[in-house]
């Protein structure tokens, strides 16, 4: 379990987020959501321990992960940023990058390695580019193959940032169900997602943030029927049940 | 008969693949030929014309007080350490630079740690003829203490590719008119001012590459174990972060290291500084980007490089010489052009 108590963060000096306590726990997807600008990316980072806090705590099971090295904390956090300079770089070995944080010196791979990067390789259905350089893929692919390397580094909780924004509809809706994969194998995915309409199908929990804090945090049900979203985006939603399936989708208009 | 010839044909083909064991191997080895090819080249010719039989006695037999064996032992073998020496280091200072600072144009010349390098070289000996020995280490404080500080303020103002490349600029122009202050007013000092702006390997003494040798050589296998942390580091900040590198501190080793490289290069060679920036771009245009392969790769090519400029310096205008940098410059600016052009933007992306 992560929780964040009391956290204020942002960028020199300025508080972008306020007095944020919110928990994540293994086995769930929680979706964090809000207007541009509002503090998801920094609460993001914030948790995952890349963005130093003003004042706050995090802790990890009850351990506070600032007295946590940053190699083991690598084995219990993973975070994929949204932009980032794509490297130069089979993806092969991009994947095996997600192992770092298991390797010594002098950083040589063992057996073990290879088979965790193998197997996500299977898992993401890349194999067949294993020798591809990063950039000759598409957006899609690449986050595929970002998401392997996420797969390699084997933690309990995973922060994503955007992982399906620029992308196309399949892709997007391949990625989710990757993101569901990890939470059946009993991962905490912690995601920023910009489409309401997936976090609200996809998500166990939501936690909608304005100006720096937290206006609602729980299930999508809860957050829909309290039409905090509504006022905050300043737009309509509303839930449409689909024929045939259980799951209801969510419509939005100005 | 046909069938050998086609798999004699394929395995040759195979190590002109790019991206392949073989080819990787193929290359490094080729690379190290070149390497020892030169130095024999290196050690055999020069102004005076000393037979290659002669030169061999001298160097297996050791026939101790000819004159041939004065030339070879006092002038020839540290120069052409000193060339190695130089180019492999100055090559690699660039390379770790570029990697570390997420930026192509980044350079010892261009980053300011040539600058600040000349400027303690220059110092110590205006002011401490009698302490030369330490000039390798003077030259890392003054290359260390710049780098950090263009560092700093391209930091302070954001570190955007750009901003590193002006505040090196400026810090560079900054230091630079300390040292020519410094030989302006000291012209008599140890130090031949041309040779030392430009850059240039006559004069070299083995008691000179001594120490810088040992530094070089030490840096050179720190900076081989820690390449694949480099290909970590060049994911990005956030990445490299959250992967479980400490990326402030691996940050901080490398820019001391290519300080390190840089001052020791600059205590003997002087002022050369193009290399650092072209030599890792072709070494990449070579072996592509991974840092486990780039160093050895960027090693010798900056080395072999280096070497080539020197007896090309010695020989071409023989009995007189010309600086070796002016030599990288003629060879290395058309051809870091020809690179620019054959990748087009892609270089300019990394």
């Amino acid at each position: 379990m992560i929780k964040l108590q009391d956290i204020t963060a942002g960028y020199k000096g300025i508080e972008v987020i306020k007095n944020i306590n919110i928990s994540f726990a293994k086995g769930s997807i929680t979706g964090i959501i809000g207007k541009n600008g509002c503090g998801k990316t920094t609460l993001l980072k914030t948790a995952a321990k890349l963005l130093e806090p003003i004042s706050g705590n995090i802790s990890l099971n009850g351990e506070s992960i600032y007295d946590i090295s940053h190699k083991r904390l690598a084995k219990e956090i993973s975070f994929l940023p949204q932009i980032r300079s794509t490297p130069n770089i089979a993806v092969y070995n991009l994947v095996m990058h997600g192992r770092f944080p298991y390797l010594g010196f002098p950083r040589i791979p063992q057996a073990e390695d290879k088979v965790i990067v193998e197997n996500a390789l299977a898992k993401l259905g890349i194999v067949k580019y294993r020798n591809k350089n990063v950039r000759e893929l598409s957006g899609g692919e690449r986050q595929k193959v970002y998401l392997a390397m996420v797969l390699a580094q084997d933690t309990n909780y995973i922060f994503l940032d955007e992982p399906t924004t620029y992308l196309d509809i399949n892709h997007q809706l391949e990625i989710l169900a990757i993101i569901k994969e990890l939470k059946n194998m009993g991962k905490a995915v912690i995601m920023v997602i910009h489409d309401l309409n997936s976090a609200l199908t996809y998500c166990d929990k939501i936690c909608l943030i304005d100006r720096g804090e937290v206006i609602i945090d729980g299930t999508p049900k809860a957050v829909y029927n309290s039409r905090e979203i509504e006022r905050v985006f300043q737009v309509r939603c509303e839930e449409v049940s689909m024929n045939g399936k259980d799951q209801s989708q969510y419509v939005f208009s100005l | 008969m046909k069938a050998i010839s086609i798999s004699q044909k394929l395995s040759i083909r195979k190590f002109f693949i790019k991206h392949t064991k073989s080819y990787n191997i193929f290359v490094i080895a080729l690379l190290a030929f070149c390497l020892l090819f030169f130095i024999a080249l290196s050690i055999s010719i020069g102004s005076s014309k000393i037979a290659l039989s002669k030169t061999f006695s001298v160097l297996f037999r050791g026939d101790e007080f000819t004159k041939e064996f004065q030339i070879i032992n006092y002038v020839r073998i540290p120069r052409t350490l000193a060339a190695i020496f130089a180019g492999c280091a100055l090559s690699l200072s660039g390379l770790m630079l570029q990697t570390v600072l997420n930026n192509a144009l980044a350079g010892p010349s261009i980053i300011g740690v040539t600058s600040g390098a000349g400027l303690f070289t220059a110092l110590m000996t205006a002011l401490f003829p009698a302490y030369l020995t330490l000039m390798p280490l003077a030259a890392f404080v003054g290359a260390l203490t710049a780098t950090l500080l263009v560092y700093f303020i391209a930091k302070k103002t954001g570190a955007s590719r750009i901003t590193i490349v002006l505040s090196g600029a400026a810090v560079s122009s900054f230091i630079g008119a300390f040292t020519d202050t410094i030989l302006t007013i000291w012209p008599d000092t140890a130090l031949s001012r041309t040779g030392f702006l430009i850059g240039g390997l006559s004069g070299v003494t083995m008691d000179g590459i001594k120490l810088p040798g040992i530094l070089i050589f030490i840096s050179f296998i720190v900076v081989f174990i820690l390449s694949y942390d480099m290909n970590v580091l060049s994911l990005g900040d956030e990445t490299a972060k959250s992967l479980g590198l400490n990326v402030a501190r691996y940050r901080f080793i490398f820019i001391v290291l290519s300080s390190l490289l840089a001052g020791s290069a600059i205590s003997f060679a002087g002022l050369l500084g193009f290399i650092g920036l072209i030599v890792p771009h072709a070494a990449r245009f070579i072996i592509g980007y991974d840092n486990r392969l780039l160093v050895p790769v960027t090693a010798l090519l900056g080395s072999s490089f280096a070497l080539f400029c020197d007896i090309l310096a010695r020989t071409m205008f023989a009995p007189y010489e010309v600086p070796v940098g002016i030599i990288m410059s003629f060879l290395g600016g058309p051809f870091f052009i020809y690179l620019l052009l054959k990748q087009r933007r892609r270089l300019i992306d990394d």
